[in-house]
């Protein structure tokens, strides 16, 4: 799966609240005691948690997840194995319930089969006999349609006898893994039985997957949809990009260290290029992609949420609502090229060679209409209209059969204002950069200038790489993992905010009126770096795309 | 994987070798976060090496084993070097012989990766003081295993004497699980807890740490009893007016929880392998507060014939 077909999700602030909910109030402050810790609180909630007791992981209280699309590639592939690693790592709550829920038909047996394989195939962490035993004692399917109400009348009465057998305490999480025209009909058959009110002391939340919506417009209609059953706070949106490991890292990069904050604006920048590289074609997800493009799929959540937080001020704490205004804000100040035409590159890739073997072009491919102007390659030069920001460019670019898959930002500095050495000697000194690579190879790159050893003063550019934690991959969680044990406990600084999902659609929105209006995207042939466009964008400022 | 050995060598001639075999494997930067030294006899080097390499995988290491041969051969240093694919880090077995036993520190310090934190780990015998050994007192961190000692009850109840900020114990990160799963069952209201009892195998430095801690930290009476083990094996709570919350493990691998007025829960709950519970010590490099209380509160048990 490439990245961009993650589903997406709602996302929801945990604590406030129905009036009387004293025990879950204080189930969650004893849950988040290692994270936040006001020490006093928390030993009054539990006594055996203790803010400076740091080995103590964050375990989610007893809950059942109930997935929607087990069938779907997502649960095989990411979610399920993610459930198992949770608990291969004690990270989930004894008597925790796994229901799915699909059109199958399945007893309990079957689903923990196809559970097994996914794990057995995809898991991170080693096989274990034991957590299997604990995980698949909590395994149930539910089979039906999702407009049969029947069904959802099983789900429910499947529910309650879990919370008996289990003791899961009526703590539901519903993963809708699922495409978003099925949202409205889940949503009013969980408002239906009941399943999404809360009883007191227990909660309710539901997780949705990109994409939330493909306008302003229709992401409005989508919110009016979930927020009309569950409350905002409830409601948990994935963006799986912000599980990644060095996603968080840009945060810890940027507000633990003084060496950056400094240089970190127009001062010192002269401009940022925020990349997400696929060599893969639209694939499986032609169905899906096509109308729909790669500035909806990918510049709309994940590179605009890279820009938010590699252009934030410092927010005053890392809790939820902090973290989202800082990103808000900046999303409010992001302004549009003056000229779309020039500001703007888009592609579709045709025939070549990727990677030593021929693949087809878009139009070709199966399920694509041959006269379809849906972009697969789209770039974009943004500008942060704030004080820090002023006439810094941030160009973002994504795109499909590209030359290899790569994910980073790379904010490239000025040039030194003099430079006290012979235009020969620094003819290829570049510009500095640092760069945060994304995946695959996760880490940091800095890139400087340095004299080439040698009687001569030649100085030229070298790299400086950093890689830790997550080169390792046995030892760093996936997305999915971080992702779903935050959705378990109730913690939402990593899931966008609706109003975040609105100005991302609000930035977007007037480029792709102006594509639509204005023929079709420019072929570029599959495994090079896109349309010739897209370099003349960057040529036209006197600037040049990082060659990946 | 490349090995060098170097016989009758210094630690200057170890650190260029180092440095040689990095430049000729073609990464010549240092990606390492920290020194681990290990302090242990030949018999038991394999077995400590083979943990300090996986856990070297989450964090890269330099990792040197000290290993003291005769004390009375000639003074000699003997180094094997394994530099490799296979691991992160960087490897030195050094085995000192003669007088030399008696001066590891002054070859462990020219060693140490510069500015980054340094953690001695004696996987079997410990010094008495570890933070005053010579080497101890080159670390911030300084990790011992009480199970190793010949009787590992009195070892972990006397930590508290000679404990220094910086200094754990193995005994005390097996309990990580069982402390992280009885943590999560007060998550959820219980009740308040009168009285308690941990069962563990005869001998089992864990059980009296764990009723320490929980004596600690609910401030009641905690017992421990003798059960066939293995490890661990039940810690009983009870609750006041509603019985009591048991989780029990009979086979090392899953245990049961069961709490008053709900339905029995099975969970994993794994003893760990060495590897694991060195890269978890790794993991955070503060004085671990939490352990010095519960060993303060264990010696304080023993000292009142608690135990």
């Amino acid at each position: 799966m490439s990245e961009t077909d993650a589903p997406q999700v709602e996302e929801t602030e945990q604590a406030a609240a129905t009036p009387g909910v004293h025990a879950e109030t204080a189930v969650l402050a004893a849950a988040q005691a290692a994270t936040t810790a006001t020490t006093a609180t928390t030993v009054e909630a539990n006594p055996l948690r203790d803010p400076r007791d740091k080995r103590l992981p964050r375990v989610a209280g007893p809950c059942v997840l109930v997935l929607f699309g087990v069938t779907g590639d997502l649960a095989k592939r990411k979610l399920l194995p993610a459930i198992y690693d949770l608990g291969n790592r004690g990270l989930l709550p004894p008597g925790f319930s796994l229901v799915g829920f699909a059109r199958r038909d399945w007893a309990h047996e079957d689903f923990a089969q196809v559970t097994y394989e996914a794990v057995k195939e995809h898991a991170r962490t080693p096989f274990r006999e034991e957590v299997w035993k604990q995980l698949s004692e909590g395994i149930h399917f539910c089979p039906g349609e999702f407009n049969d109400d029947g069904a959802f009348d099983v789900l429910s009465m499947m529910l309650k006898e879990i919370d008996e057998t289990r003791g899961t305490g009526g703590n539901y999480a519903f993963y809708l893994a699922v495409p978003p025209k099925f949202f409205p009909t889940v949503i009013e058959q969980l408002k239906r039985t009941g399943l999404a009110q809360a009883p007191d002391g227990s909660w309710r939340r539901v997780v949705i997957e990109k994409p939330f919506g493909h306008d302003l417009q229709s992401a409005r209609e989508l919110n009016e949809v979930t927020s009309a059953v569950f409350p905002e706070k409830s409601v948990f949106r994935i963006d799986h990009y912000l599980g990644k490991e060095t996603v968080q890292n840009i945060l810890a990069l940027r507000f633990a260290n003084t060496l950056y904050e400094p240089i970190w604006n127009r001062g010192y920048v002269d401009h940022v290029q925020i990349t997400m590289a696929e060599d893969i074609g639209v694939g499986g997800r032609a169905g899906y992609y096509d109308g729909i493009g790669a500035a909806r799929d990918v510049i709309q959540n994940h590179l605009l949420q890279l820009l938010a937080l590699v252009a934030m001020e410092d927010p005053t704490s890392f809790d939820a609502d902090s973290l989202r205004r800082e990103k808000e804000k900046v999303l409010r100040a992001v302004k549009l090229p003056t000229d779309l035409a020039t500001g703007t590159a888009r592609g579709q890739y045709a025939r070549g060679w990727q990677g030593g073997e021929p693949v087809v072009g878009y139009l070709e491919e199966q399920g694509i209409s041959p006269d379809s102007a849906t972009e697969t390659y789209a770039a974009v030069r943004l500008e942060v209209a704030n004080r820090r920001w002023a006439g810094v460019p941030f160009y973002l670019r994504t795109g499909k059969r590209l030359s290899r898959r790569m994910t980073e930002v790379a904010i490239v500095f000025q040039r030194a204002p003099h430079l006290p050495f012979s235009k020969d000697d620094t003819e290829i000194l570049g510009q500095n950069a640092l760069v945060i690579r994304v995946q695959p190879d996760e880490g940091i790159t800095v890139r400087f200038g340095s004299k080439v050893p040698g009687s001569a003063m030649e100085v030229r550019d070298v790299n400086m790489d950093f890689a830790y934690g997550e080169s390792f991959m046995e030892s760093s969680p996936e997305a999915y993992e971080r992702l779903l044990l935050d959705v378990l406990i109730g913690d939402p600084p990593l899931f966008p905010h609706q109003r975040e999902v609105e100005l991302s659609w609000m930035i977007l929105d007037p480029i792709e009126e102006f594509w639509a209006d204005h023929g079709k995207p420019e072929e570029y042939p599959s495994g090079t770096w896109g349309p010739a466009s897209a370099d003349a964008m960057l040529a036209r400022d006197g600037r040049a795309w990082r060659r990946l | 994987m490349t090995t060098f050995n170097l016989t009758e060598t210094t630690a200057s001639k170890i650190s260029s070798t180092l440095t040689r075999l990095r430049h000729q494997m073609g990464a010549p930067a240092v990606g390492m976060v920290l020194t681990l030294v290990t302090v242990v006899d030949e018999a038991g080097q394999y077995d400590a090496l083979r943990a300090a390499t996986d856990a070297a995988r989450e964090h890269p290491s330099r990792i040197l084993v000290v290993i003291k041969r005769d004390a009375a051969e000639p003074d000699r240093l003997d180094a094997e070097i394994r530099v490799g694919e296979s691991s992160p880090g960087e490897v030195v077995l050094l085995r000192l012989y003669g007088e030399l036993t008696g001066h590891a520190d002054s070859v462990i310090m020219p060693l140490l990766l510069t500015d980054t934190p340094v953690v001695a780990w004696w996987p079997g015998e410990c010094p008495e003081i570890p933070a005053k050994d010579p080497i101890g007192a080159l670390a911030g961190r300084r990790i011992t295993d009480a199970r190793s000692a010949r009787d590992g009850v009195a070892a972990i109840t006397g930590r508290a004497s000679s404990y220094l900020p910086g200094d754990t114990d193995f005994a005390w990160t097996r309990l990580t699980p069982w402390r992280s799963l009885l943590a999560a069952a007060f998550d959820q209201p219980v009740g308040k807890v009168v009285r308690g009892v941990v069962e563990g195998a005869a001998g089992n430095p864990s059980a009296p740490l764990l009723a320490a801690w929980l004596c600690e930290r609910f401030d009641v009476p905690m017992e421990v009893a003798e059960s066939g083990g293995p490890g661990l094996t039940r810690v009983r709570l009870e609750v006041e007016g509603s019985g009591e919350l048991v989780v029990s493990r009979g086979d090392a691998r899953l245990a049961t929880l069961s709490r008053p007025g709900q339905p029995d829960r099975r969970v994993a709950l794994a003893r760990r392998p060495t590897s694991e519970l060195l890269a978890e010590e790794l993991r955070r490099l503060d004085p671990d507060e939490v352990y010095a209380t519960a060993i303060r509160r264990l010696a304080a048990m023993a000292e009142q014939g608690r135990l």
